[in-house]
């Protein structure tokens, strides 16, 4: 038993819903007591789609166990099929169905309906929303396209002469982040480089796009946490190599172009010259220098956490101070990203463990999910969301890929505008006792979206840790003079002197001073300590 | 003159209307979904669901509005070592309990709340709950309740958190003077409101269950009269009545009418003299009437169609059928609980089309070929029908505010106008 307060994924059966919601003219009937309709809302309201998913649940109540609820799966699959007259059927369980063991394969296989109908097992007590995403996917892909494979050990046939490349672009599905504007972005790269798209699945592919995914020269992964196991499954089953390179940020999407060239055998040059970003001059721009080092903590699925902490540390010149996810499916490239960055993988679903962190860390920039955002506001830590769980807020009405060129020059915006701006940083740092440049004033350039820390009391104990709120600096509500940390006392000219510190950088500045004076035996936290701290640590 | 006679008083409206009962897939929300609301309520109660990620994402997702708000609720998810028995469930359960109160010292009332998985491997939370209460003796109460899905539909989850609650209120003494319970989450500031008017009345000793605070329990006894101010809590009425109390049958207290019944319920059975009653009542129907007034020419006439979701829906249809004059296309619940909606019943209009249960997709053709002005449905079927051109209002809103009473009678009218006027005014956006 775990205990959670907020969960970073929901369960695989959710994963398999954004699935079916992804494709055209696919229907899953899931057997699922009262209740478990509210994933409808995920998709009408989150991501305001305008259509209902296409799922029917059997809904079954106390009442229903004592009878057949075999039966009510039956009819409702029945009934689905007449109804909707889907190209292919999935059919499956949530966590309750599954432990009344109805077997809703064998149900709807028994039903001898005239379409594909495909089984899903998805263990809802070990896995979650992602693996259920990828493992739908993978079982629809095998079940549609798998009667189309070769032999096995056939050489997959060399492109004519002279014919067009192409590819199938691999992952997006329903309530994914930002998958909408990433494949626009992507599909248009690909074509003006000269490589045919034939498939894009899940989103917008049909039971029969699926069938003929073998018929593209390659496939291009965009989600290897939702695509990763159907590539592969294509790689072996019909030899299309699939490509690895994440184009989020400016350096990947050359080294994506690149990997594509080879893919599709096209020359790489010209390839390069298909477009390019504006932000990798934004970063080399004077006007930049300010966010030279600052420390930024990356969390999210896997793949984005791994793509924004490279982002971070080569194309913005930010210091990555922490990297962790939430998806242990994704634990091992993380762990490598962390080895690189020098810092310690965090590899959890537990949300108080990553505010811990976030605390001890004392970031200057969170690249986080919504969570993180919460996270942060809490802390007066300025974020940007990169990765899924999905907000309202993560669907905009405009156009803002996360990938390819435009994707970098969204990353630039969006990750720099939470931050405080260069000279206003150091106005705010010279004129601490400018009546209008109190610690709740936000920069002026912030909208609504501007964090200020919340007084230390709104941080409650179950969200935070005590060791970690001491760590955090949050025990400024203590007077000056009594003790803070252990031993430790600030002198009230020294605690005064601390006030004088821009907010979004005294958390630090507590935190080092404290760790100065023990580390040097003082007892008595002076402005003194204070400045031979500032000296000892740099900024 | 026709020759069959009619039994049936002239006005007795739906009292004995046929009902459409309707097995088939529910889009309805399950108990869990209450403890958004009565977790803001009962400010020292801590909500312990014992379920699955399912539940986890479930209060997460419906309480999506909220998400940043500090939650006094958590999911102690069940994984396959608890199934497969590797993990001795109660000790589990210990161990996240333990946890949970020594992160929350605050805590003085936790509930653990049951679920669909917790139900169906029958794992014994009622136990479960005395065994912890014994641990945390003195320091926080642990009682349990369903808020299962297979037991318990959306606002169902309230009642039998308060059904839960009852055997804790301490017992009025036998020949205590009467007093009056007013039963059922409403905004603080409709609580107050509620309690003003009583007093004013002359009706002193009036209480209001759930509590703000565990800690201030009222009693219960034989000289107890309940007043709902909710239709759903069934349970929790016959919890009470078990303890003597005595439940007052009256419409619910939306819009001016329902109020003004529910109030003189109580009046009656505290002996409020009329005039008493007249004084204290008049200037508030008043307002309520000038305010409600204000939305009648942008709801007369409309036509509305209610898809089942809080059990609100009746006098929701009553109100709006009577003092704002829409017509009722089909009124949908998803239970109706005859007994405690006899006076609803009573007051809606002869012919009224009932339901009660749901087969959505039958339901949503029905509501298609009904051509509404406005339907009442949940946040999954909301979006789907705006992009069709109907318009709608959510009903989960209907629970978040606070319409009950003379003075949010207007408010009330304006949540069902609000959306009629949002399509008037994009009138010339395209679709």
């Amino acid at each position: 038993m775990q205990l959670t307060l907020w969960t970073y994924e929901g369960p695989p059966h959710v994963g398999a819903m954004r699935v079916a919601t992804a494709l055209e003219d696919v229907h899953y009937v899931l057997h699922a007591p009262q209740g478990d309709t509210y994933a409808d809302l995920l998709f009408t309201m989150i991501e305001r789609l305008p259509k209902r998913p296409p799922v029917t649940y059997t809904t079954f109540q106390a009442r229903d166990l004592g009878g057949d609820t075999a039966e009510l799966f039956k009819n409702a699959a029945r009934e689905a099929h007449e109804r909707f007259k889907p190209a292919a059927m999935m059919v499956g369980a949530s966590c309750t169905a599954e432990l009344i063991q109805d077997d809703p394969g064998g149900l709807a296989a028994a039903l001898d309906l005239p379409i594909p109908v495909v089984a899903l097992e998805l263990p809802s007590y070990q896995k979650k929303e992602n693996w259920g995403a990828a493992e739908t996917f993978y079982q629809m892909v095998r079940g549609l396209a798998g009667p189309h494979a070769p032999a096995p050990g056939t050489p997959r046939p060399p492109r004519v002469a002279g014919a067009q490349p192409s590819c199938n672009i691999l992952g997006p599905t329903a309530l994914g982040f930002r998958h909408r504007d990433d494949v626009r972005e992507i599909r248009g790269l690909l074509e003006s480089i000269g490589v045919e798209v034939r498939v894009v699945a899940p989103q917008g592919a049909t039971a029969a796009d699926l069938a003929r995914l073998g018929e593209a020269d390659f496939n291009v992964v965009l989600y290897p946490e939702t695509a990763g196991s159907t590539a592969n499954w294509l790689q072996r089953n019909f030899g299309q190599q699939y490509t690895r390179t994440i184009p989020i940020g400016a350096i990947a999407t050359r080294e994506f172009i690149a990997e594509v060239a080879d893919l599709a055998g096209i020359d790489p040059e010209r390839a390069q010259a298909a477009g390019r970003s504006r932000a990798p001059w934004y970063s080399r721009s004077v006007d930049s220098t300010y966010l030279t080092g600052k420390r930024v903590f990356v969390f999210g699925d896997g793949t984005h956490a791994v793509a924004a902490a490279r982002v971070a540390a080569e194309e913005f010149g930010f210091t990555v101070v922490g990297i962790g996810t939430y998806s242990r499916e994704f634990a091992r490239e993380v762990r490598a990203a962390a080895d690189k960055y020098g810092v310690e993988p965090l590899i959890t679903d537990d949300y108080l463990e990553v505010e811990a962190r976030v605390a001890e860390l004392q970031p200057e920039l969170v690249l986080g999910t919504q969570m993180e955002r919460h996270i942060a506001k809490r802390l007066g830590v300025p974020c940007a969301v990169i990765s899924a769980p999905v907000h309202v807020q993560d669907f905009p009405a405009r156009y803002a890929p996360q990938m390819g060129f435009e994707g970098a020059n969204v990353l630039f915006d969006t990750w720099v505008h939470p931050l405080m701006m260069g000279l206003e940083e150091h106005l705010l740092g010279m004129f601490r006792e400018d009546f209008e440049f109190h610690d709740g004033a936000a920069a002026s350039h912030l909208g609504h979206g501007s964090s200020r820390p919340q007084p230390p009391e709104a941080i409650s104990p179950i969200a935070m840790g005590e060791a970690a709120a001491a760590a955090a600096g949050l025990a400024t509500s203590a007077p000056a003079g009594e003790p803070v940390a252990g031993e430790l006392v600030w002198a009230a000219d020294a605690q005064k002197e601390l006030g004088k510190i821009p907010f979004f950088v005294r958390g630090k500045a507590r935190r080092n001073t404290e760790a100065y004076a023990s580390q040097h035996g003082v007892a008595l936290i002076t402005v003194e300590t204070l400045y031979e701290a500032k000296a000892h640590y740099g900024r | 003159m026709n020759a069959v006679i009619d039994f049936r008083p002239r006005d007795a409206g739906c009292a004995d209307a046929p009902v459409l009962r309707e097995r088939g897939q529910r889009e309805v929300f399950c108990g869990l979904t209450g403890i958004i609301w009565l977790h803001r309520k009962i400010q020292d109660a801590f909500f312990l669901v014992v379920g699955s990620r399912t539940c986890a994402h479930l209060i997460q997702s419906a309480a999506g509005v909220m998400i940043f708000a500090e939650p006094r609720f958590a999911t102690a998810i069940i994984d396959d070592r608890d199934l497969a028995g590797l993990a001795d469930a109660n000790d589990e359960l210990d161990r996240v309990v333990g946890r949970l109160l020594e992160r929350r010292p605050d805590i003085k009332l936790l509930f653990l709340v049951g679920s669909c998985p917790s139900e169906v491997i029958k794992l014994d939370l009622h136990r479960a709950a005395q065994r912890l209460d014994g641990v945390f003796r003195g320091r926080t109460r642990v009682l349990n309740y369903s808020g299962s899905g297979i037991e318990t539909t959306f606002t169902q989850g309230e009642d039998a958190c308060l059904a839960a609650l009852v055997p804790e209120l301490p017992a009025a003494a036998s020949a205590a003077a009467p007093d009056l319970l007013l039963v059922g989450t409403v905004a603080d500031i409709v609580e107050d409101q509620f309690l003003r008017t009583f007093r004013a009345m002359g009706i002193e000793r009036v209480a209001a269950f759930p509590p703000r605070r565990s800690t201030e329990l009222p009693a219960v006894g034989p000289n107890t009269r309940i007043l709902l101010t909710q239709p759903f809590l069934g349970d929790t009425v016959r919890a009470l009545e078990a303890r003597g109390a005595k439940h007052l049958a009256a419409p619910f207290p939306l819009g001016e009418e329902g109020t003004t019944l529910w109030m003189h319920a109580a009046a009656d059975a505290f002996n409020v003299p009329k005039a008493r009653f007249e004084q204290v009542v008049a200037p508030l129907q008043e307002r309520a009437r000038s305010g409600i007034a204000r939305y009648r020419e942008a709801l007369a006439g409309k036509r509305i169609f209610f898809f089942p979701d809080s059990q609100l829906e009746l006098p929701l249809a009553r109100f709006l059928s009577r003092e704002l004059g829409m017509q009722l296309l089909e009124v949908g619940t998803p239970y109706l609980h005859r007994q405690l909606l006899g006076k609803e019943l009573e007051l809606l209009p002869a012919g009224t089309a009932l339901s009660e249960g749901q087969d959505v997709e039958r339901q949503l053709d029905r509501c298609e070929s009904a051509g509404p002005d406005i339907v009442v449905c949940g946040l999954g079927l909301a979006n789907p029908l705006e992009s069709r051109g109907i318009t709608t209002k959510w009903s989960i809103e209907l629970v978040f505010s606070p319409i009950h009473g003379f003075d949010q009678a207007a408010d009330l009218a304006e949540l069902f106008a609000r959306p009629l006027n949002r399509r008037d005014r994009l009138v010339a956006l395209e679709r």
